[in-house]
């Protein structure tokens, strides 16, 4: 028999069983489930109801605590995940301490998983029992009160990092913005246009970096990196780590005298805002609009850096004394309260894609490349030449490289066939070449996107409904002599096609960063399967991870286009704005604390908390959880070999009383 | 005059120590005897069954019954000392817990029976007698106690009042007990008299062990040197006084051997050897399965050495299946 | 005794016998893997009944331990794979017991098929009902465990003493 001793009173159970439409009375038997319950020792009240969720359903759960002086809830449902505060709430609007409630799913857990009624029905009642025993041995608790501290951090200075940080600094909030490159701008930067209305993408970017830049609220910090997070939601310490570019930020112009006067006459290393389509030399501004407009040192190509003996004629060229070789990395030490991660994606590695080519055939290009060769800024300045700097006469897109294929990534990329039509239109206004698309599924959603497609297919570029077999140089008949060949099934003809090519275009899909793995455990999130970042929802809250106060935005949570990405950005910054403006934020009361008289002092807990929570308190010998440390995982309470530490809402007492009540006889309570 | 209170001994399935313990009273048995009336008391006085059988209900204050029950005598008898005892203390571990009789539940009682009249290596017994419950012979029958099926604590057969706990349990405590039960100051029923902490709370080795212990590998007491300074669970002894309730004085410590959890867990415990084994896994260091198994293999007899005591007590108490190698 | 008892233990007339397992899901990984299963429609077997706790580091040997005695034909725990663990790293404790107490499990004659430690993550819904299928299935073929029925049918062995005395005596513990 459970231990009957509540804190207030013998147990006045209210329980309510929901049919959620007919989502659980469908295979549940929730009319059964009632009545037995009704049965169980310490229940009152036993109710059946369409929708407890909604206000009648909690109106109910509130009328009865006040007329049958119930004193603990017990609700089947849902998921807790999803109603458990719902119902808590009710509870407290009742007039009883929250934490007098219990939540039995039976819909996610029971109805939407199993077909046999007889089968559901007995779990459901199994679930239920043990919940009423449980509950029993529920206390009162107060959740635990944190403030939130009023500065952000934004991890990320793409177009979402830049959005997010904007929307915040406006709002009157302090915002740490970092960047792992040289240059806010990520790939937006990169682009040429963008679809589906052909804006120039550094048009519309560049003036918000520049806000960035000039904004009072925001400290901007590029060419950095987060070291470290400790602390939990509303009090977040970060250690940042600032790689030294050997040039002191706030002097430098940018007037980029030190490039033209560096000892490399001619620029001679891969220039990586191109793709490496150009050069660059050791000392460089990776682009004309980078923000800060400060150059870098290269330490790997640079000759003072590397070797340490050059004649520096950089610094004689600086007549403003910017460049300091003995810079080292510094480490910042911020404390924010929220932190919104927007750190990207990264492009597919056609590397592994061999049987396209890339790396082999001169002409295979990547989009991200052909959007560096669309660009007037880029590196033929605006012209789509073949390696050997003639103009394709014969261009050919391939959609779905990486993208929707078991063989590397099954998703699909989301952007690739809009920016593949872009490039297609680019491509042929630069060139006049024929331009061929090689699709499986023509994709284009989102506001204007099916429209912009219709304007292709009047534009006379060749739609080829198939995914392509392998690109090819050798050639079959003389006029392939000399072509890359794309070998691809037509599926609308049904016939296999071979077509001679100048240039092929991979239209690469987007992947999670290489290292998504370690940013997301240094920040204590989770990564779905594909690796991209966890949302807690993924229709009800995209941009909230599982922890309190850490937001996701933009492709790093999956792939997305700009409308999209910006749209996520708000709706992270809004979210930290909610946590802010509210001030604090109520976590969950389920802490563990050690009970001091029954503790030896046997030290086995203090070793074992990965927050530092515990400690040995010399003076009385014994162990000491700080309760504003403690996350409330439990393990020490399972460790302790005497039994002292108790764990609020997960209790011994409380879990055993569970697991009597799911196997006990039907017939006894 | 009223009567002396009358107060009873008996052992089950027991080594005779926890009789030696009374005994161990020394000066003290005299205040003992002169306060109450040992009315039985088998291995020292001379009161028979029938003694016992003919009082009244209940006119026994109490009885203290060690050892665990394992067979059909000890059953009769210890259901009848608790129909003729106000109070019944299961005196020891055996009592308490089933003992170290109690890791006989890892076998079945034909296993047990082959091995001590057949198998085992100092057995001669060509003819392959075993005791028989029943034998006739010139018109007579002679009748043995049957072996259960199970080793049971005390009080999984009767009610019991309080516990004493320990193998053997001290002088020291009895004594408390003794003056408790008699000047009317009980705990109330169902304690287990003796402190409900831990023992390293009163371990005199306490200030040596660090906060941050954690382990690679175990160590056994007869393999390695054991310092007579040190906290043995810090040297790598399996020292179980972290999940053992105190009041023992660690004498065993003192003695330079590591607790091996006679007295039992605190009242918040309901498995001992659970407890003991999530705590000092918890604290090993290995993360990778493999090494974690090698750090684990240290420890060559898991029930033996968590359950030394406590098996017939623990939440599975016996071996499902019954059908380990002897 | 190694013959299973065919009457289940839930007292109703013998209908075809379902294991019971119950299952021990932390909350970040394997209960929010276990919901999904659930939006997904995932159907699997109905024999797993699930304890949320915060961490497979909560749960402490004494659960599984009274799991079993109280009648549980499996146990199932879920936890965060390594590396993951939403707490950093009470898997790795929770991992560390289970090696251990898998080794009592077997020293107390438990079949290593009950007693099952999985690491799934919070979008591994359908590995949730790869497992539940699974383990339902493996312990089904086992037979039940029924270790309240092994007990009651142990105590028989003093049913006529306590007959003879007269008195049921209650006893203090089990």
């Amino acid at each position: 028999m459970p231990d009957a001793t509540p804190t207030n009173g013998t147990p006045r159970i209210g329980f309510y069983v929901c049919h959620c439409g007919t989502n659980i009375a469908g295979t549940v038997d929730v009319k059964a489930v009632a009545d037995y319950v009704a049965t169980l020792n310490g229940v009152v009240v036993s109710r059946e109801y369409k929708y407890m969720c909604s206000d009648p359903g909690q109106e109910l759960i509130q009328q009865d605590i006040r007329e049958q002086k119930l004193n603990r809830i017990v609700v089947a449902s849902c998921s807790p995940l999803l109603h458990e505060h719902t119902f808590r709430h009710a509870t407290e609007q009742g007039g009883l301490n929250p934490f007098f409630f219990q939540m039995v799913n039976i819909r996610e857990n029971v109805s939407w998983v199993h077909t046999d009624q007889a089968a559901a029905t007995q779990k459901a009642k199994d679930l239920t029992r043990a919940a009423i025993r449980r509950v029993f041995s529920h206390k009162a608790l107060e959740p635990k009160r944190v403030p939130i501290n009023a500065a952000v951090l934004v991890v990320g200075g793409g177009i979402a990092g830049i959005h997010a940080a904007l929307t915040l600094a406006n709002a009157g909030k302090h915002v740490y913005l970092v960047e792992r490159e040289p240059t806010i701008g990520g790939h937006m930067a990169m682009f040429d246009k963008t679809f589906p209305t052909l804006d120039c993408a550094a048009c519309i970017l560049t003036p918000k970096m520049s806000a960035v830049k000039s904004h009072p609220n925001i400290t901007l910090w590029t060419y950095s990196e987060v070291a470290g997070v400790d602390g939990y939601v509303g009090n977040y310490k970060v250690k940042v780590k600032r790689k030294p570019r050997y040039i002191k930020e706030d002097l430098c112009v940018g007037c980029m005298e030190c490039v033209t006067a560096c000892i490399y006459k001619d620029a001679r290393f891969p220039d990586e805002f191109n793709v490496g389509l150009s050069k660059r030399k050791p000392v460089y501004i990776p682009f004309p609009q980078a923000t800060p407009q400060v150059v870098l040192f290269d330490p790997e190509t640079c000759l003072q850096l590397k070797k340490g003996k050059c004649k520096q004629t950089c610094i004689e060229a600086c007549d403003r004394e910017c460049i300091d070789f003995t810079q080292t990395e510094e480490f910042k030490d911020i404390e924010v309260g929220t932190i919104i991660l927007a750190t990207g994606f990264q492009p597919f590695d056609p590397a592994k894609t061999p049987y396209y080519g890339y790396g082999r055939y001169p002409n295979v290009y990547t989009a991200l490349e052909v959007e560096r060769l669309v660009n007037a800024s880029g590196p033929t300045g605006g012209e789509v030449v073949l390696r050997d700097g003639s103009h394709p006469k014969a261009v050919g897109i391939i959609h779905c490289v990486g993208s929707r294929d078991e063989k590397t990534n099954r998703w699909c990329s989301r952007v690739c066939c809009m920016y593949s039509l872009k490039l297609a239109h680019l491509v042929k206004e630069h060139t006049g070449a024929e331009v061929y698309n090689f699709y499986i599924d023509m994709r284009t959603p989102g506001k204007g996107y099916e429209e912009f497609y219709d304007k292709l297919l009047k534009e006379g570029v060749h739609f080829i409904r198939g995914r392509v077999a392998e690109v090819t140089d050798w050639a079959m008949t003389p006029q392939e002599e000399g072509k890359l060949v794309v070998r691809v099934e037509d599926t609308l003809i049904g016939s296999v096609r071979r077509v001679p090519l100048d240039m092929v275009i991979l239209a690469q899909g987007l992947e999670p960063r290489a290292d998504a793995q370690d940013v997301r455990r240094m920040f204590n999130i989770s990564c779905a399967t594909e690796g991209f970042f966890l949302e807690r929802h993924p229709k009800l809250a995209p941009v909230n991870t599982f922890t309190d106060g850490v937001f996701i935005a933009g492709a790093c949570q999956g792939p997305r286009d700009i409308p999209d990405t910006v749209a996520q950005a708000g709706a992270a910054a809004a979210e930290a704005l909610a946590l802010i403006d509210a001030g604090h934020m109520e976590l969950e009361p389920n802490t563990a604390y050690i009970r001091e008289e029954d503790c030896s002092g046997c030290k086995s807990c203090v070793p074992l908390c990965p927050y530092k929570a515990i400690s040995f308190l010399e003076d009385k010998k014994k162990a000491w959880i700080n309760e504003a440390l403690c996350k409330g995982c439990g393990t020490c309470v399972a460790a302790c070999p005497s039994g002292s530490i108790v764990q609020n809402l997960f209790e011994d007492e409380q879990i055993f009383n569970e697991i009597d009540g799911l196997l006990s006889e039907l017939a006894q309570v | 005059m009223p009567d002396k209170p009358k107060v009873a001994f008996y052992w089950c399935a027991s080594c005779g120590g926890c009789e030696e313990s009374v005994v161990d009273l020394a000066e003290g048995i005299l205040g003992v005897v002169d306060a109450v009336d040992i009315i039985f008391w088998p291995v020292a006085m001379d009161f028979k069954r029938s003694d016992v059988e003919a009082m009244a209900d209940g006119s026994i204050l109490v009885s203290m019954i060690n050892g665990a029950v394992r067979s059909t005598e000890q059953e009769e008898m210890v259901r009848m000392l608790r129909r003729k005892s106000q109070l019944v203390i299961a005196y020891g571990a055996c009592a308490h817990l089933g003992g170290i009789p109690g890791l006989a539940n890892q076998f079945d009682r034909e296993q047990i029976l082959k091995f001590v009249y057949e198998e085992s290596p100092s057995t001669q017994n060509i003819e392959k007698t075993y005791p028989t419950l029943k034998f006739q012979e010139d018109g007579r029958t002679v009748t043995l106690p049957e072996m259960h099926r199970l080793v049971r604590t005390l009080d999984q057969v009767i009610p019991v009042d309080y516990y004493l706990p320990g193998c053997p349990p001290t002088p020291k405590l009895l004594q408390q007990a003794l003056t408790a039960l008699l000047s009317g100051t009980a705990p109330p029923k169902g304690s287990v008299l003796s402190p409900d902490i831990a023992l390293c709370e009163e371990c005199p080795r306490k200030e040596t062990k660090p906060p941050d212990l954690s382990f690679t590998a175990f160590k056994r007491p007869h393999t390695s040197e054991l310092d007579p300074e040190k906290c043995l669970l810090t040297q790598g002894f399996l020292c179980m006084g972290p999940a053992t309730r105190g009041g023992c004085e660690a004498l065993c410590v003192q003695g330079n051997m590591p607790c091996s959890g006679c007295f039992g867990p605190t009242s918040r415990v309901k498995d001992q050897g659970a407890k003991f084994l999530s705590s000092i896994c918890s604290n090993v260091v290995a993360t990778d399965e493999k090494e974690i198994d090698a750090t684990l293999a240290t420890i060559p007899d898991p029930v033996g050495t968590f359950y030394r005591y406590g098996l017939a007590a623990s939440l599975l108490r016996a071996r499902m299946g019954r059908q380990a190698e002897v | 005794m190694s013959q299973p008892t065919d009457k289940p233990s839930n007292g109703n007339p013998p209908a075809k016998w379902e294991p019971r397992i119950v299952a021990f899901f932390c909350n970040w990984c394997t209960y929010t893997a276990a919901d999904l299963a659930g939006v997904s429609r995932m159907k699997h077997a109905s024999n797993v009944r699930i304890i949320r706790v915060m961490c497979s580091g909560r749960v402490d040997p004494q659960f599984v331990l009274e799991a079993f005695a109280k009648g549980a034909d499996g146990v199932l725990i879920g936890g965060c794979h390594f590396g993951d663990c939403h707490y950093s790293e009470g898997n790795y404790k929770a991992a560390r017991r289970i090696r251990m107490l898998r080794r009592v499990l077997a020293d107390m004659g438990i079949e290593a098929d009950r007693f099952r430690l999985e690491w799934i993550s919070a979008s591994e819904g359908e590995k949730v009902k790869l497992v539940i299928n699974d383990m339902a299935e493996k312990v089904k073929a086992l037979g039940p465990l029924g270790m309240p029925g092994q007990f009651k049918d142990f105590d028989r062995e003093m049913e006529h003493l306590e007959a003879e005395a007269g008195v049921k005596e209650v006893a203090h513990a089990g």
